[in-house]
């Protein structure tokens, strides 16, 4: 018996290696393949989208759902060899800079205050920007790179961060205090490239409210201010050096256009006519404003304005306000064609997310009646004639919307006319030089309107979408895991690859927590 | 009586195995087992307990021992297409074993003993792969106490039968649901474990001898429900959130069905040298329609998991040569109906039908002491399965995907007579 049973271990050993094998294996190459790409060096360009970003914040679960590392994933199934990311010390996100911290800690759903909201989660950050990091980082994507950013040398310097001048990202892996996040990506000599840049040439200044300048016909980029429209020229000629550069050796690659801001919950989850009104309260607020006309056209007329002028000119703010959603009112730039500097906000005009909501329910966007406005308003009731002071503060009392809560439609053209410059730049390059292109635009505009999948549907919705993550600008995995697989489509259309698109339904959204301080 | 259950619910959970149909371990003998597992009419040894306990009472030796012990390596690899995405099982080596007795009070009376594991699974994922919604890992034991009689109602037919006592152990484990996480970004999960699990249930059966070259079998072995009552379950990584199950120990109830299983066969000897027998075997899976786990805390909904299976049919065929006076040889095969039905391939059982082929022998040391070896390759076709019946937001979530699996048995045993 004893013979036998010494003989069991090596039995054991050659059943173990007889196990069964499938007739086309993925884990033996035998399904996919690579087309004429070749994705044995991979390297991602791009900002806070490519990074990985998400939440208001850059933190390691976020980095690793990144949709380069998602697609590096498929990558390795043909021959894409290892994807590094400069990763973040910890969850938290939150940079700090000599200890100081500098960036925020990311947002997480939290239901503290009795009802969900996006709260930051609890927790000094470890992300230290002067500990730097030894590369090279096939993710090379930084939060909060515009176009010419991607080009300019001491992007990566320390010294600059607290004069605006460098990105603390880039700080952490920048392979000198000299070079540029383009020259880091050609030394590692990219076989595959992605490049998703621009985003923020426009988005600085939508997230602003516009307060910031269109640059277009400014083309030096080293005048800009953070909040600015960068010039369709300066963007070109810097795409037009990234594709360069970035092709010159690479097999191929993949470019993603600039999509609307109209798909970003950012500009969308509060409405422009989110003013709901009983027929009591409309009556009386369009009373209000009917009162402002009344007052300033005896103002006008004061002034030596003939009547019927003063009058027309005046009649714009006898606002009508209705039983139901009502426009809010926007202040605008005084002019002569509107002195008084506010309007009722229009069609396809947007309000930021961050705007102060609870303000809106008391009078931000209307009126803000006080007692002694309502004394005021009782005497033009009655036939009586107020004193100028008093007349004064029934003007006073209009509580437009400021600018930084919002995008009038001139701002919105702005930044229009700069996307549509930008999204046919990247096009034409990429359809000259044979590269894969994702209409960004297009696929978040299609999740706008909802795109189902096993087990839900996902939508541009703040919060329950499942898209976008709490700071309504970034993408959650699942959106990020949208974007790898239209990628991956495209990839394989051009290269006639046949890369398996992942289970959107297995990235995760947004996350729920209560430890926040 | 609660660690049987237990394993009943390991089973239940995890049946990834390759063993038989469902969660059925068959690897109760290693002399029938080297015959396909067929033995219902098989008069050789203590085996003959569990086969078939009428047949204890023919056996010639006043007091007959069998034990054994079986290493299952099952090894079951899961890919699919349209992601990319691959997984296999852990490599863990179960080990059913066995301990039979008859001893005969007379020449028409004998008592029996059958201590037997005919029930259990071990499937080990990788953590978190991309079926971890449905099961990371799961370890199921049962183990049959079954006191038995045979009493010889004439030359040609005797009857036997007596109570089951049954006590199983359960632990299973997996993630909350595809996403979920905590804020470090580990998959939330949920262990359910329970030990001593008890239950009793009862067999029957009768052995016709109408010419002395052939013997006809009939068993049947009723359905035990494991009830695993105040089981431990442990919930882990959910993030700290009033929307989320809180972190840590509560209790559940499940209930695991081992079905009723009928067999009727035949051995054939027409000389000496030669034996062959087959047995057809039905097991009555339909009992197992749903694992349902109930949570001891009220804020935790019921874990509803459809399971849907059918009753299965399995046939056995084996051969016995006896070469010497000291070595018999023997081979056998079956083939193994699945009860798991189209849409409710879950990975914790992915079994389709499987063909067995086994071969084994026996060497007799001495007049009284002989070594039973067995070998069994059990075979699976490569099959694209889905299970349907994971659903979030209300919306039904196929996991689907190509299997493909097997499993080697190797066994050992001794056979003692007195």
């Amino acid at each position: 018996m004893k013979n036998y049973i010494k003989y069991l271990p090596l039995l054991a050993i050659g059943l173990l290696s007889c196990e069964p094998e499938f007739d086309d294996a993925i884990e033996e190459n035998e399904v996919y393949t690579a087309g004429e790409a070749d994705f044995s060096n991979y390297v991602s360009l791009g900002n806070s989208l490519t990074a990985g970003f998400a939440d208001n914040a850059l933190y390691i679960q976020g980095q690793q759902n990144s949709y380069p590392n998602i697609i590096a994933g498929q990558f390795a199934l043909v021959g894409g060899g290892v994807f590094t990311q400069p990763l973040m010390a910890d969850n938290l996100g939150g940079l700090l800079l000599n200890g100081m911290q500098i960036a925020n800690n990311r947002l997480v759903l939290s239901t503290v205050s009795g009802s969900p909201a996006p709260t930051l989660i609890a927790g000094t950050p470890q992300t230290e920007i002067t500990n730097k990091l030894s590369g090279p980082f096939n993710n090379m994507g930084v939060p909060g790179a515009k176009s010419f950013h991607l080009v300019a040398p001491g992007y990566g310097n320390v010294a600059g961060v607290e004069l605006g001048q460098a990105n603390p990202y880039f700080v952490r892996f920048s392979s000198s205090e000299t070079t540029a996040i383009l020259a880091d990506a050609v030394a590692q000599n990219p076989s595959f490239f992605s490049l998703w840049i621009g985003n923020n040439d426009i988005l600085g200044y939508a997230t602003s409210g516009g307060t910031g300048e269109d640059q277009a016909g400014n083309l030096d980029p080293s005048t800009y201010g953070s909040t600015d429209i960068t010039d369709p020229n300066v963007f070109g000629g810097v795409y037009t050096q990234l594709i360069n550069e970035l092709n010159a050796n690479a097999s191929g690659g993949v470019v993603y256009n600039i999509p609307n801001v109209t798909d970003i919950p950012f500009f969308t989850t509060v409405p422009n006519n989110a003013l709901v009104l009983d027929a009591a309260s409309a009556g009386s607020l369009t009373g209000f404003f009917q009162s402002v006309a009344g007052i300033f056209t005896q103002g006008l007329i004061q002034q030596g304005l003939p009547p019927t002028q003063a009058q027309a000119l005046a009649a714009q703010y006898a606002i009508t306000f209705n039983e139901g959603p009502n426009r809010f009112v926007i202040d605008v730039p005084v002019t002569q064609t509107n002195p008084l500097g506010f309007r009722q906000m229009q069609m396809g005009e947007l309000l930021l997310l961050t705007i102060n909501q609870g303000a809106l329910a008391q009078g931000y966007g209307s009126v803000a009646l006080s007692p002694a406005v309502l004394q005021v308003l009782g005497i033009l009731q009655q036939g009586g004639t107020p004193t100028q002071e008093q007349a004064q503060l029934v003007l006073g009392a209009v509580n437009g919307i400021d600018d930084k809560d919002a995008l009038d439609s001139g701002e919105l053209n702005a930044i229009s006319n700069a996307r549509s410059s930008y999204n046919s730049t990247i096009q034409s390059l990429a359809e000259a030089n044979g590269l894969a292109f994702v209409d960004a635009d297009a696929l978040l505009n299609r999740v706008g309107q909802g795109l189902s999948f096993p087990g839900g549907i996902i939508t541009s919705d703040f919060v329950t979408g499942g898209a976008f993550s709490l700071d309504g600008v970034h993408l959650t995995p699942r959106g990020y895991a949208l974007i790898a697989n239209e990628t991956l489509r495209v990839i394989n259309q051009t290269y006639g690859s046949n890369l398996p698109e992942v289970n959107v339904g297995e990235y995760a959204t947004i996350t729920l927590s209560d430890n926040v301080d | 009586m609660k660690n049987f259950l237990i394993s009943g619910m390991l089973l239940i959970f995890a049946s990834a195995s390759v063993y038989a149909g469902g969660y059925r371990v068959a690897a109760q003998g290693q002399r029938s087992l080297a015959m396909g597992h067929a033995g219902v009419g098989v008069v050789n040894s203590a085996e003959i307990a569990f086969f078939n306990p009428s047949g204890m009472v023919y056996l010639e030796d006043k007091f007959t021992v069998s034990a054994g012990v079986t290493g299952v390596f099952s090894n079951v690899k899961w890919q699919n297409t349209s992601t990319g995405q691959f997984a296999e099982t852990q490599q863990g080596a179960g080990t059913p074993f066995y301990l039979h007795a008859a001893y005969k009070v007379n020449e028409w009376f004998s008592l029996g003993l059958s201590v037997t594991t005919p029930y259990g699974s071990s499937v080990e994922w990788e953590p978190d792969w991309a079926g971890s919604h449905l099961v990371n890992d799961i370890n199921l034991a049962a183990i049959f106490i079954q006191p038995l009689v045979s009493i010889k109602l004439s030359e040609h037919f005797s009857i036997g039968g007596g109570p089951i006592f049954v006590t199983g152990d359960v632990n299973f484990n997996r993630n909350a649901n595809r996403t979920l996480t905590d804020e470090q970004g580990n998959r939330s999960n949920i262990t359910v474990d329970d030990t001593g699990v008890t239950n009793t249930g009862w067999s029957a059966s009768f052995m016709f001898t109408p010419i002395e070259e052939l013997r006809i079998g009939f068993n049947y072995r009723s359905e035990i429900l494991l009830n695993a009552e105040g089981g431990e379950a442990v919930f882990s990584n959910f993030p700290n959130s009033t929307l989320t199950p809180q972190n840590g120990t509560t209790t559940f109830n499940a209930t695991l069905p081992l079905p009723a299983e009928l067999t009727l066969g035949f051995a054939y000897e027409p000389n000496e040298k030669w034996l062959f027998a087959f047995d057809y075997q039905r097991a009555f899976w339909d009992v197992y329609n749903s694992l349902d786990i109930e949570f001891g805390n009220p804020n935790v909904p019921t874990s509803i998991n459809a399971r849907n299976y059918k009753n299965a049919s399995i046939y056995r065929f084996g051969a016995q040569y006896k070469a010497t006076d000291n070595v018999t040889l023997r081979v056998g095969y079956y083939l193994d109906e699945s009860p798991v039905q189209a849409g409710f391939f879950a990975p914790e059982t992915p079994r389709n039908d499987g063909n067995g082929y086994t071969a084994g022998l026996s060497f007799q040391v001495s007049e009284k002491l002989a070594i039973d070896a067995s070998f069994l390759y059990l075979r699976f076709q490569e099959v694209e399965a889905s299970y349907d019946s994971y659903s979030e937001n209300g919306q039904s979530v196929p996991f689907s995907g190509t299997y493909k699996s097997n499993a080697f048995l190797p066994g050992l045993g001794v056979t003692y007579k007195l």
